[in-house]
């Protein structure tokens, strides 16, 4: 846990190694769609973080107009077998 | 992309029984007029609500982040219920500190003044400290983790809600069919 380089215990990222912070950040970069294309590219950590944020958002955005949606058509939806069906195929995808 | 048949232990497929179970029940509370502008905003909300406290309960308590979200829905919940006036009743059990404006913005300036001590490459990973405070008000219990756990929950979680918004698309498609 505390790093191969031992640091002052100043900062409160000593006891973290460089290599453990690369990986995680490579690994968050893996999974955003706008950095992913540019897997071979050198890509600053900082920018890493910024997109990070910024998927987020649009992730929590995305999730708010879903629910929007749903609301609006759980109001014109009335039929409990129609439901059934949904389940059904939802579950069987 | 999708595998043929739903694996019933996958998060995918617990997330989507559960948050169906959900939607009935709040479907089932529809009172006659069902589409005033009122109505729908409840809805909503529920919606919202049962989403991510759907998505939080299929991850259980194994994440920092699933418990932070949890833990902010019940006792949002039961604050709700006490009904005389805004009792805070939030024993900050996941955040060491409650995290005000006031209190991140010490902690950013604590950093930088760090900063100036270090001359070598860490620099980078100090930087990355004073960031990670945006992404700290990003993903819940964010405030209490340390670097390292932080980039670790928010992988999981960006995983998660991408899982969470795939499903909820696939259940509007399937309601907009009829």
């Amino acid at each position: 846990m505390s790093g191969r380089r031992s640091r002052s215990k100043q900062s409160s990222v000593s006891s973290i190694t460089d290599d453990q912070i690369t990986d995680l950040v490579s690994k968050l970069q893996h999974l955003i769609p706008e950095l992913r294309r540019r897997r071979f590219d050198k890509v600053s950590t900082s920018k890493v973080l910024q997109e990070t944020c910024n998927y987020i958002r649009s992730l929590h955005r995305e999730v708010e107009d879903l629910s929007d949606r749903l609301s609006q058509l759980l109001a014109s939806t009335d039929s409990d077998s129609d439901q059934a069906a949904i389940i059904r195929s939802l579950l069987m995808q | 992309m999708d595998s043929q048949h739903l694996n019933p232990s996958s998060l995918k497929s617990r997330f989507t029984a559960t948050f169906l179970r959900a939607l009935i029940k709040i479907n089932a509370q529809k009172p006659i007029s069902s589409s005033s502008p009122r109505e729908i905003f409840q809805r909503y909300r529920r919606i919202k609500v049962a989403a991510d406290k759907s998505m939080a309960y299929s991850v259980r308590s194994r994440r920092t982040w699933s418990r932070a979200t949890l833990w902010k829905l019940r006792s949002r919940s039961r604050s709700r219920l006490a009904s005389s006036g805004r009792r805070s009743s939030v024993k900050t059990r996941t955040t060491t500190t409650t995290t005000t404006t006031t209190t991140a913005t010490n902690h950013r300036a604590a950093i930088v003044e760090k900063t100036s001590h270090e001359k070598e490459n860490k620099e980078d990973h100090v930087g990355l400290a004073v960031q990670a405070e945006e992404l700290r008000e990003l993903v819940p219990g964010g405030e209490s983790m340390d670097l390292c756990n932080l980039l670790d929950e928010t992988a999981h979680y960006i995983k998660c809600l991408t899982t969470q918004v795939q499903v909820m698309k696939k259940i509007a498609n399937l309601y907009s069919l009829e």
